[in-house]
């Protein structure tokens, strides 16, 4: 990998993280984070739609003149996420009947369009790839990791449903670690969503200021800047 | 290039509405292309979901007509108010009715409708019943789901006589069904459409299966 696309990789999974550090996207984010599977059909249809959008936006760059570029990248948008929902209404029906509504409502996840402007507006296709791919992997990684946590603390069980995502095979991709697991029902409400995504904020900060070679203390509220803090 | 005063000229204004006309006709093409390609998959996935949940009902060997495409849908106001529109799926075999499942919604739940099916044999019994789609709590309501508990599995069997029409009720109301845990509400408006279902059928039998079949949009 070149040290340029290496750069690009690392700031959208981790240096400026979707879910984590942006924090955009945070509407899906608390809804669908359940499960694990639920959360990798989400995170992988996002990356999907990043991948794409950003492609169009970057190849249109030359013809769109600023004052058109928000309706032409809402337009471009709203296709490449109307186009994925019928691909998985095709072909994953059953995850498509699960995440429902999560799925056109792609259309309003902040990240798409602040990725389209700060960067496939002013970068060539290939990079802007690899940005959409990584600020989705990004943001799909959040995705599972909360609700790994979700669907652990809450069912005692990691891959429920897995068939959802990987055909019929997946089902038994299913992990019950406590056997008669009470359930407990804070993480699978959306209070629990909160609390596991503050966890997760703050885990991250905390390996963050770690690798800096900062004291926790000086970690930074997860913002949109990553300009440490002066305080 | 990048004149800083919009709209300074017309021919900005034209090369603009130009650009965005392209984008969105290159955007229509590409979603008319796409769902000519998924059309057909996406009916048949949705035929496929339709009779996975009816076979939960009606068992496959029972009955050797299309049940998928064997269906109408009415709305009454006397029996399912506020113009809830009722689908029935009539099960045959060698034309002889065998049963019929109602897709219908049941309302008064704790967070909304319930959007149930009702299976019913022709002599009146309950072949089942499944909820298709709910927004009760997590926790509390769910147990409506076959994954959470056999709650619902408890209708199959039952008919307008067993019990008789004054335990058509959950516990709590003097019936003979078992609420959940922490719910009542839901129970209730479950086991209340339940038995509207089956007033409705037993009025309306000879309608229901000689009513010709109306396919539409499943």
């Amino acid at each position: 990998m070149k040290p340029a696309y290496r750069s690009i990789f690392l700031d959208g999974l981790w240096q400026r993280n979707t879910g984590l550090v942006s924090l955009l996207g945070l509407c899906p984010l608390l809804a669908v984070s359940g499960t694990v599977v639920n959360g990798l059909g989400l995170g992988l249809a996002t990356t999907l739609v990043l991948v794409f959008s950003n492609l169009a936006v970057s190849l249109s760059r030359g013809i769109l003149r600023p004052e058109i570029r928000i309706p032409a990248y809402v337009l471009i948008i709203a296709s490449v996420v109307t186009a994925t929902q019928l691909l998985m209404q095709a072909w994953l029906y059953d995850l498509y009947k699960v995440l429902g509504i999560f799925i056109p409502l792609i259309v309003t996840n902040c990240a798409i369009i602040g990725r389209a402007e700060a960067f496939a507006a002013r970068n060539a296709p290939l990079p802007s790839i690899m940005d959409g791919l990584a600020t989705g992997l990004g943001f799909c990684l959040t995705l599972v990791l909360l609700g790994a946590l979700r669907e652990l603390a809450g069912r005692g069980t990691l891959f429920s449903q897995a068939g959802l995502v990987f055909g019929r095979w997946g089902d038994q991709l299913q992990i019950s670690l406590i056997a008669d697991y009470p359930g407990f029902l804070l993480a699978v409400l959306p209070p629990g969503a909160f609390f596991g995504l503050g966890l997760l904020i703050a885990g991250r900060n905390f390996l963050h200021s770690r690798m800096a070679g900062q004291s926790p203390q000086h970690a930074i509220i997860g913002g949109v800047n990553e300009t440490p803090s002066t305080a | 290039m990048d004149s800083k005063q919009p709209g300074g000229s017309t021919g900005h204004a034209w090369r603009s509405a130009l650009a965005l006309g392209l984008v969105a006709l290159i955007g229509t093409a590409l979603l008319a292309g796409i769902q000519q390609l998924t059309r057909k998959r996406i009916e048949a996935q949705e035929r496929r979901a339709v009779l996975a949940q009816l076979g939960q009902l009606v068992a496959a060997d029972r009955y050797d007509n299309a049940l998928h495409d064997d269906r109408f849908t009415f709305t009454d106001n006397r029996w399912f108010p506020g113009g809830r529109e009722v689908t029935v799926y009539r099960a045959r075999l060698h034309g002889e009715a065998v049963a019929a499942v109602l897709k219908l919604v049941a309302p008064g739940g704790y967070n909304g409708d319930i959007h149930m099916l009702v299976g019913i044999n022709a002599d009146g019994t309950l072949t089942g019943v499944r909820v298709t789609a709910h927004k009760e709590t997590p926790g509390l309501g769910d147990a409506l789901e076959t994954a959470r508990s056999h709650w619902i599995l408890g209708f199959s069997g039952r008919s307008l006589s067993d019990p008789q029409p004054s335990g058509w009720a959950v516990r709590r109301d003097g019936g003979v069904f078992d609420q959940f845990t922490g719910a009542t509400i839901t129970p209730r408006a479950v086991v209340m459409a339940v038995r509207q279902a089956l007033e409705y059928f037993s009025a309306n039998k000879e309608m229901l299966f000689a009513q010709p079949a109306e396919p539409g949009n499943p």
